[in-house]
């Protein structure tokens, strides 16, 4: 038992000693994906998108379909018909129908859950890799990626690909990334549209707050803050 | 001494039922309406009262998620997320405990900042500064056990990397790891405990010691940016000539202070919470996986001088413990300062030349090892290391020495505006 612990120390410790900064560029070249989360059309398209495209296999298990009717303007029942595969309630996360064992059969691994992927990975990286595929007789799926070296995922957007311009396409990946850096904080549309009023009512406050601090200080100013009896 | 009635009559005649049974009208008289402060107080005397705020906000909003938070390692990860998307304004409290713990950092060094410029570690200050430096220490405790809480990949690695330091003590170094981490490795176990003393252990005794922090304080004065005793110099009625109620003079100045830093605040909590993996990082966004290292493992900034030290001083017979000790000594020599620095005068500005440009090199240095802790360990970067750690220590090792050096100026009688 004590060998294993001490491994573990020298595993720990060098990756302590080697470890490299956690904000170094990354070596791949990134597009910058330049989405705007308060384009309503752009997450609408997008999750229309996610659901068709992505959601067959990958999980937002972090998001509600309801959250989504709320926040992205839509109805419940047309969340319900349009964008609900999985025959789910409206108040459920967004799971997806594939069985597990079978994802890892069929791709060497479970599709991970894109909730925060918007988050660790960053919407230029997304944006990038779903326009970064390309033909490769070596991979099982006859595809390869420039961004995420040997992925597992198929190239499941060619359909989209063929029938759109390339600035079409580059719109629709804009639309999903856009989608997906929603469900990775649905808080940042209450944030940022919040952030400007209380700053400005931090602003008026201070002022306020100044004057008064003026005020008192007078009596300091002139020497006269002791009351003379 | 009439001057302090707190109100009408009427407030009086009920303060006078509670001061027969508790000495209500003493504390505030002692504390805040009687107690002298300094009038030349400038910008670096704002760190205190903010530090004060700091640990209220942290202890409100942690009561808020402690409500919904699961210490579990199974369903740590996903409770956080829950905080952040179900639960009304829970993106809003987490963001101000996560944005507060690196903020309550910027506030304390800066708070450490200005007892190094005015010297006030020194007598008769010196139990404020030990108290100051036990705070300090604990302070980064709670902040390391609270980033495992997320139960992110770098709350797991960055856990599994510090925890496996203390493995590195001779003889009783393995059995020590397990009795930290209440199993073999990093899990649910240390999660746990991690949890019961991020919540409970450490604020009650952070609460009990900032309470005495201050206490001390209140008993011997505060200084000031002159390093003079303004109770040496007292008018007929035994009040300090130089100095002024703390209420309401600075309890309003402090006010001031605290809206203008509560913008600042709101700005990175609205507009930047993760600030660009600062305050955030991004791989905390996928949940803990013993099975999968993440590529880079660096501590948030506020641990980073340190973590250089670590990784300054070469091992030893295969042993990092020497890095280990130093990292801690690092830590350890500032306790010392009150007994290291022999100059006649508190205040840098009647210090001598030479000691303003030692303490400038000190502050380099310290900033430096901060931001080499966060880089990637290049041949350069190795020896920038180890040159800055040796001027860190060389900073307290000689201060008995060059702290005397030079020509002081004259420190005046009363304060300077």
């Amino acid at each position: 038992m004590r060998m294993r612990i001490k491994l573990k120390l020298i595993v720990g410790l060098s990756v302590l000693l080697f470890s490299v900064n956690i904000f170094a560029a990354s070596k791949v070249h990134l597009d910058h994906a330049n989405t705007d989360i308060f384009d309503e059309a752009s997450l609408q398209n997008g999750a229309k998108l996610f659901m068709n495209y992505c959601s067959g296999c990958h999980e937002i298990s972090l998001m509600r379909y309801n959250r989504i009717a709320k926040d992205l303007n839509l109805t419940e029942e047309h969340v319900a018909k349009n964008l609900m595969f999985a025959g789910n309630k409206v108040g459920q996360a967004i799971t997806t129908a594939m069985p597990e064992d079978g994802a890892a059969k069929w791709f060497g691994g479970v599709p991970p859950d894109l909730s925060l992927v918007s988050r660790s990975k960053g919407t230029d990286w997304i944006y990038t890799y779903l326009r970064s595929f390309y033909d490769d007789e070596e991979r099982i799926f006859g595809v390869n990626n420039t961004v995420l070296v040997n992925a597992s995922m198929p190239d499941v957007l060619w359909s989209l690909r063929e029938s759109q311009s390339e600035s079409e396409f580059d719109n629709s990946v804009r639309d999903i990334t856009n989608f997906l850096d929603y469900v990775g904080e649905p808080a940042k549309l209450i944030r940022l549209q919040l952030g400007k009023w209380v700053l400005l009512f931090l602003s008026i406050l201070f002022i306020l707050v100044y004057l008064l601090k003026k005020e008192y200080w007078k009596d300091v100013k002139y020497g006269i803050w002791r009351p003379r009896d | 001494m009439e001057n302090n009635d707190l109100g009408s009559k009427k407030m009086n005649n009920k303060q006078s039922w509670i001061d027969q049974r508790f000495p209500l009208s003493r504390v505030i008289n002692e504390h805040l309406a009687e107690y002298y402060t300094p009038r030349n107080f400038n910008f670096w005397y704002f760190f205190g009262g903010l530090a004060v705020v700091m640990l209220i906000m942290q202890l409100v909003t942690g009561i808020f998620l402690t409500m919904h938070y699961k210490p579990d390692a199974e369903y740590a990860f996903a409770s956080v997320e829950y905080i952040m998307r179900d639960v009304e304004w829970g993106w809003f409290i987490r963001y101000m405990h996560s944005t507060g713990a690196s903020a309550f950092f910027v506030i304390i060094y800066l708070h450490m900042m200005r007892a190094l410029l005015y010297g006030s570690y020194k007598g008769p200050r010196e139990l404020i500064w030990i108290l100051g430096m036990v705070l300090y220490i604990l302070l980064l405790a709670e902040a390391f056990m609270g980033y495992v809480l997320p139960w992110g990949q770098m709350s797991f690695w960055g856990a599994q990397v510090i925890i496996s330091l203390f493995g590195s003590v001779p003889i009783v170094g393995p059995d020590l790891l397990v009795w930290i981490l209440g199993d073999y490795a990093v899990g649910d176990s240390t999660l746990n405990r991690f949890f019961s003393l991020h919540v409970v252990v450490i604020p009650l005794i952070l609460v009990v010691l900032v309470f005495l922090h201050i206490v001390a304080l209140h008993h011997v004065g505060s200084n000031n940016p002159d390093g003079i005793e303004i109770k040496q110099n007292k008018d007929k009625d035994g009040i300090p000539k130089d100095g002024i109620p703390f209420h309401p003079y600075f309890t309003i100045k402090d006010s001031v202070v605290v809206v203008g830093f509560l913008w600042i605040f709101c700005a990175v909590v609205f507009y930047a919470p993760a600030l660009n993996g600062y305050f955030l990082e991004a791989p905390n966004f996928i949940e803990a996986n013993p099975l999968k290292t993440p590529e880079h493992i660096a501590p948030l900034w506020y641990l980073t001088p340190y973590y250089s030290v670590l990784r300054a001083i070469p091992p030893l017979f295969g042993s990092q413990f020497p890095g280990v000790l130093a990292m801690f000594a690092a830590l350890g020599v500032f306790f010392l300062l009150p007994w290291l620095d022999r100059s006649p005068v508190k205040s840098i500005r009647y210090r001598s030349p030479i000691y303003k440009w030692i303490l400038g090199t000190f502050v380099v240095s310290f900033i430096v090892l901060g931001w080499l802790g966060v880089q990637p360990v290049t041949p350069l970067y190795a020896l920038l290391a180890r040159i800055f750690t040796t001027l860190y220590f060389a900073f307290f090792i000689l201060m008995p020495w060059f702290s005397t050096l030079g020509k002081t100026k004259e420190v005046p009688e009363r304060v300077t505006e």
